[in-house]
This record gives structure tokens, sequence and C-alpha cells, in this order.
């Protein structure tokens, strides 16, 4: 078998694994996608009415929020399965089962690479929830089907990158509760962007973080997918920033797995 | 003989401890090898290390022939390990487990299947098969851990403590099936903190202590090094005693207890031969009691002192 077919076929059964444990493991899937829906329903409920007067460019209250705010939360949730990844992970490798994996003619990364797969399922289908229950609440998205198979295509872009960023920090982490607290930054990031309010309500320093952070140009991304606003070169920008974060989060993954376990 | 390990001046620290202190091992095919010593002395680092699970700081290391710097690989492909932590998915069931492990093996999904089932038959866990790991008892835990490690059949097979927390029942039970893998041709290198357990399986034994081989051998070898071996005789009264003591002349006489300790290795015939003697001369005694060495003696005259527990 070469090489390539050995990493394909390893990653493969290393997917089968992890989509077994979601099954016997359902609490932090469950967790992981409820967390985004009730910010959902408090953004919309409580804060959606006033906001959405604020809106530039629109008003119409809570529906022109819910609008605005559901792209902010479709990565919301894509940050959160991310974060349950370096959770993990972290758990993984304090298994046994981990060095015996190891002791395999395997291929390397493939348990990192069946993370990261289970990972991108887990996040398609919890986004796909999400986005039911903004539907349920009276979000119309204008999307056609090639835009929504776009933007599936950007939250698995994005849930790749990031979840091999949190693979590594789940690596990186002497503890499981350090893995739940590192990526937790991640979470917050699209509050410091375009997610809830447009940046150019933002003071000016702030302001300068939101419109340069990778969070911005995606959010802006799905929101032009879904709701016919303008993308520009967001998509690029967004497409350079998941090519950077996933490369680097290969390598440091790689590199933190290739490590003498530690005794 | 061919050779299934070879490994020369192996050496590891962690730090500024030295674990392993440049060993010499061989272990000829298709034999048990049992590398025996106390907690910290350095065996697990060796299995890890011969495993591929760590790498070393120096020596030459050979598995299956396969150079383990240049080639781990190749060593992988040879070997199954059971360590002595728990290496199955508690998450997944028995019998997913063992597919889990055939499908890396690349076995194919049909011969995958037949395999997992043979062996859960064969460890008595065909019953067990469809529960999740995570609920087996601690036995069938180390005896699923086994299976596991034998899918794929491989040549040479790691056994790092492999009855440690075992009730009797459950270790007697390992030590069977560790004999039937050898009978079948595969090279077991197993690690003990029991003197018992590496006398009633392996071919040879090292004993190591302090990151260091103290001596090695088959395990009659070793026994004789170590005269810690008696049958213990108490007598009715003084005079049987002192005829006693003239017809065993090598055994040492403890006048207060009104017994003698006869050295022995502990095996029926002896003790037998032993009896008869006594029963010829009319020697009434009151109390008998067997001692054979164990581990303590072994270091106790191996190295000169007491053996010590370091914890890793």
């Amino acid at each position: 078998m070469s090489a390539v077919s050995l990493a394909l076929t390893d990653s493969a059964t290393m997917l089968r694994r992890r989509l077994r444990h979601f099954i016997r493991y359902p609490s932090m899937s469950v967790q992981l996608v409820g967390m985004p829906i009730i910010f959902l329903l408090l953004f919309v409920y409580v804060f959606g009415g006033t906001l959405g007067e604020g809106l530039t460019g629109v008003s119409g209250g809570r529906d022109a929020y819910l609008d605005y705010v559901t792209p902010g939360i479709i990565l919301m949730s894509v940050a959160a399965t991310a974060q349950g990844t370096a959770i993990s992970a972290a758990m993984d490798m304090t298994e046994g089962i981990i060095a015996r994996f190891r002791t395999m003619a395997i291929s390397r990364a493939s348990v990192l690479t069946g993370h990261v797969l289970a990972a991108m399922i887990q996040t398609l289908l919890s986004v796909a929830v999400v986005v039911g229950v903004a539907v349920l609440l009276g979000f119309r998205p204008s999307a056609s089907v090639v835009e929504w198979l776009a933007v599936a295509g950007v939250v698995a872009m994005v849930a790749f990158a990031l979840t091999w960023l949190t693979v590594a920090l789940g690596l990186v982490s002497d503890t499981v509760e350090a893995a739940s607290n590192m990526p937790l930054p991640l979470i917050f990031l699209p509050f410091l962007g375009s997610g809830f309010v447009p940046t150019e309500s933002m003071p000016a320093g702030l302001r300068w973080f939101a419109e340069y952070q990778p969070f911005t140009p995606i959010i802006e991304t799905l929101r032009g997918l879904l709701t016919g606003t303008h993308i520009g070169n967001d998509a690029a920008i967004s497409a350079a920033w998941c090519a950077g974060i996933a490369l680097l989060g290969y390598l440091w993954a790689k590199k933190l797995y290739n490590r003498d376990p530690s005794r | 003989m061919t050779e299934a390990i070879a490994v020369r001046g192996l050496r590891k620290s962690f730090g500024d401890k030295v674990v392993l202190d440049g060993i010499d091992l061989t272990v000829a095919e298709g034999t048990i090898f049992s590398l025996l010593g106390p907690n910290g002395a350095g065996k697990t680092t060796a299995v890890q290390i011969l495993s591929t699970l760590i790498t070393a700081d120096g020596g030459d290391i050979r598995v299956e022939g396969h150079d383990r710097v240049r080639d781990p690989e190749a060593v992988r492909r040879a070997i199954g390990v059971t360590g002595q932590f728990s290496a199955v998915d508690r998450l997944l069931t028995g019998e997913e487990n063992l597919i889990l492990m055939a499908d890396l093996r690349h076995l194919g999904r049909r011969e995958g299947r037949r395999r997992a089932a043979e062996l859960l038959e064969q460890f008595d866990l065909a019953d067990a098969g469809t529960k999740i790991a995570g609920t087996y008892s601690g036995g069938m835990r180390r005896r699923l851990d086994l299976a596991m490690t034998l899918v794929g059949d491989p040549r040479i097979i790691f056994l790092d403590e492999p009855t440690t927390g075992l009730d009797p029942r459950s270790r007697r039970a390992m030590w069977e099936i560790i004999r039937q893998l050898v009978a079948g041709g595969v090279t077991v290198f197993l690690t003990t903190q029991y003197l018992e357990e590496a006398d009633e399986l392996a071919d040879r034994i090292a004993v190591l202590d302090n990151g260091g081989i103290v001596a090695e051998g088959t395990p009659a070898e070793l026994k004789r090094l170590v005269p810690g071996g008696h049958i213990r005789v108490q007598f009715t009264d003084p005079e049987q005693l002192d005829i006693a003591a003239k017809i065993f002349a090598e055994s040492a006489r403890d006048d207060e207890a009104l017994a003698l300790q006869i050295p022995s290795d502990g095996d029926v015939a002896s003790l037998k031969a032993m009896l008869d003697r006594l029963e010829r001369e009319s020697i009434e005694t009151a109390e008998l009691s067997i001692h054979t060495p164990d581990l303590d003696d072994v270091f106790l005259n191996l190295t000169g002192r007491p053996r010590t527990e370091t914890e890793n």
C-alpha cells in the first residue's frame, strides 16, 4: 500500500473511532451546540430589539438583527466545536490506547486526522442545527442552492483550520482543564469582530483589531452568501487566513504528537 | 540460534536520572524472555524503547533484524505490545476494539471480523463482545488488551507486567495464554516483579536493578545463584534435632525453635527424598514448611542489599 493510501485508510479508521465516541458520549456534542443557541436566543430576544434599530443601513428591529447576527452565531458554533476538539484530543492523549497506536505500523498523524475529520462532521451538523433554530426564529436567508453549498464549504474550511489549531492546543495542554480553557478566546473573537455589531460602531483601536482579525472576513463572507451583502475580497482573505491557521496548527500538532510521550 | 531481539549498550536517562546504563540483551526466537526487577528498575523504560514508543539515548537495538533507530516502521510491523496500563478504547465495545486493530493492521473487513470473533472466543470474551470496554472488570480488560495485541499475528510480543494487579486465578489463566502463544512460535518479551512468574514462564531471565543487568540465565541457573530456598523442619525435642542435624550436614540449625533449615529448591522429588530419610531414621517432626527463593532473596544475594521500592 502506498503512503498516501495508507494515510487515507488509517485516517478513515480513526474517523470511525471518533464518530463512535460521539455516539457513545453524546452529552458533549449537545453541550457544544447548546451554547451558540443560547447566545442566539439571548442576542435576538434580549438585545435584538435595540441593536436592530441601531444597525447602520438597516432598520427593522429584532428581525433585522436576527439576519445580522446569525453568521456570527454560525462562526461561534464552529469555534465551540473546535474547543470541544481540544478537550477530546487532550482526553484521548491520557488514554493508554494512544501508546498502542504509537507502537503500531500506522500512518503517524492518522489519530489527529481522525479528530479533525470527525470535528468537521460534528461542526457541519451543529451549524445545521443552529441555522435550523435561526430559521424557526424567523431567519429568512436569500441564499441560492449554490450559495448554501458555499456556506457549507466556508464552514468546513474554517472548521478544518480551527480544529487543527485546537488539536495542537489539546496536545500542548498538560491537563484536560487547560485544554478546555486555552481555546476560549476563539469563542469570544466573533464579539471582537463584525459578529454582533458593525465594526464601524467601535472605538478606533478596537475597530482596527476587529477589522483585521481573521473572524471578521469569515463572518462577512457568510453574511454575504446568506443575506446578499457585499463580499468583495473577504472570501479570499478568509481562505488565506484558514490556510495559514490550518498549516500552522497541523505542523504544530504533528510536532507535539511526535515528541517522546512524557512518562 | 536466530535472534528475535538483540540489544547492545542500551542507555537512557531522564534528566539527571540514569534509568538504563548500557544494558545488553539477547532473546532467541520462539522463546519467553523475562526481564525481572523491582519497581523503578527500568523495566518499563526498556519495553518502551524496544517497542518504539520512546527513543533511546544510545545503543544498538535490533528487533527481528530491523534497526530500531533507522527503521522503526519495520519494527512496528513485527511486534505487538501490551503495556502496563490498559490500552483499550473504553468507549468502544470489545468487538469494536478488536475490529479497530484489524482495520489498522489492514486485514480487510471480512478477515477482521473473523479474527475478532475468534479472539473474543479464545479469550473468553464472547458474551461481553458487544459491551463497552469501560464496563469490563480488570481481568477482562487485560484479556481484551492482550487479544488486541494479537490481531495481525505479531511475531514478537512485549508484555509489560501482564499479571500485576490480577487475582491468582486470572494470573494462572494469563500464564496459560502466554504458554500457548509461544507454542505457536511467537517470541515473548515479558517484564515482571515476581520471581515465581519468571520461573513459571521464562526460558531465560535477566535481573534488572538500578539500570543494569545484575544476573542472566535460565531459571535453574538463576536459582543456583540464590541459595534462599530451603525446607524448615521443626522437631519435638532437642534429641531429635541433634540426630537430624547429623543426617543433614549442610543444614542450618535453630536451637531455640528446635528447627533445621535444609537447603532445597522446593521441588517434590527432593522433598520426598528428605521425608523418606527422616522416616528411615524414625525422627519425629512437629512442623514442616517450604521456603522458595523470592525476589527479595534474589536481590539480597545479587546486590547485597534488600530491593528498593523506588517509584517511576
